[in-house]
């Protein structure tokens, strides 16, 4: 059984339905803000950010697909000229609900669903500077000493061992690069110091987690291949899994 | 069709009704310093039209 659609239903049935779910989504995207109540702002608001993905998207495609949902062309063209591009940066998130309270006459709670304003210069710079930051602090463990030899000598054997020997050499000849690059500075006996030590704590244990953390990256590199899919994602992800 | 065989004394009828009670809607006040109003929480504030900071409502 398909999961059911979340939040109310809308409507004398699902023709209705559909058919104020694709007036609302054209009112919001030729005005950019609309006062509606709140179970129909919630409902809407799924729709309306999948068919802003849609535009993100840009293609002939994707611009019929959103025509199946909006009639009003010049709506559609704002949507793919204007409002699309706009959220180049935002990945999701393109609309706000507000509650502003109850409506005179039914006492309806009232919200108001908004357009969010596309991702200023200053936000822009301030999130770049995070995830470098968060890229600093937290660096990949090169692979070295003991795990290291352990991995060439069991390379013949395993190509785990061996995948991971070669990364190991690898991050061998960065730090000789970078040892090269310190010596200038005189910080060379200290950084080769540290890196000593650090390989002495990582013992025999350390190569299974090694293997593990390998095997990680592939499946991940699966299920990667299978998000640039697009839609079919969840179809496909079952299959690239077997 | 089933119909009622008497009518519903006044007095039935007002103690159905006795039980219809209201009750007070929590109220917080607005965070907008300039406004103070009593608003409704996690609305919009109806007399400055402000939520979050941001202005939503034309006041």
């Amino acid at each position: 059984m398909p999961t059911p659609t979340k939040g109310p239903r809308l409507g004398g049935g699902p023709a209705h339905e559909r058919l104020m779910l694709a007036n609302l989504a054209t009112s919001l995207f030729a005005h950019d803000r609309i006062t509606t109540t709140e179970a129909k702002a919630k409902r809407l608001r799924p729709l309306a950010e999948r068919l802003i993905t849609f535009a993100k998207r840009g293609d002939l495609h994707a611009r019929r697909q959103v025509m199946k949902v909006i009639g009003d062309k010049d709506v559609v063209h704002k949507l793919f000229a204007e409002i699309g591009p706009n959220y180049a940066e935002r990945a999701g998130g393109y609309t706000r609900i507000v509650k502003v309270g109850p409506r005179k006459g039914d006492n309806a709670p009232m919200a108001v669903i908004a357009l969010v304003e596309s991702v200023t210069d200053t936000q822009a710079v301030v999130a770049e500077a995070e995830r470098s930051r968060r890229a600093r602090v937290a660096p990949r463990k090169a692979t070295g000493g003991r795990t290291a030899e352990i991995a060439e000598e069991n390379a013949a054997e395993s190509p785990t061992a061996a995948s991971v020997a070669a990364e190991a050499a690898e991050a061998y000849d960065v730090d000789t690069t970078d040892e090269l690059d310190a010596q200038d500075t005189g910080e060379a006996q200290d950084t080769g110091e540290a890196e000593e030590t650090v390989g002495d704590a990582e013992d025999a244990d350390d190569s299974e987690a090694g293997d593990g953390s390998s095997e990680d990256a592939d499946d991940e590199g699966l299920s990667a291949v299978g998000l640039h899919d697009g839609e079919d994602d969840e179809s496909d992800e079952p299959k690239s899994t077997k | 069709m089933a119909v009622p065989k008497r009518k519903k004394s006044r007095s039935n009828t007002r103690a159905r009704r006795a039980q219809w009670k209201t009750s007070a809607p929590t109220l917080v006040t607005c965070p907008n310093r300039a406004c103070g109003h009593p608003t409704l929480p996690h609305t919009a504030c109806p007399n400055c039209g402000q939520y979050q900071g941001k202005q939503v409502l034309a006041v």
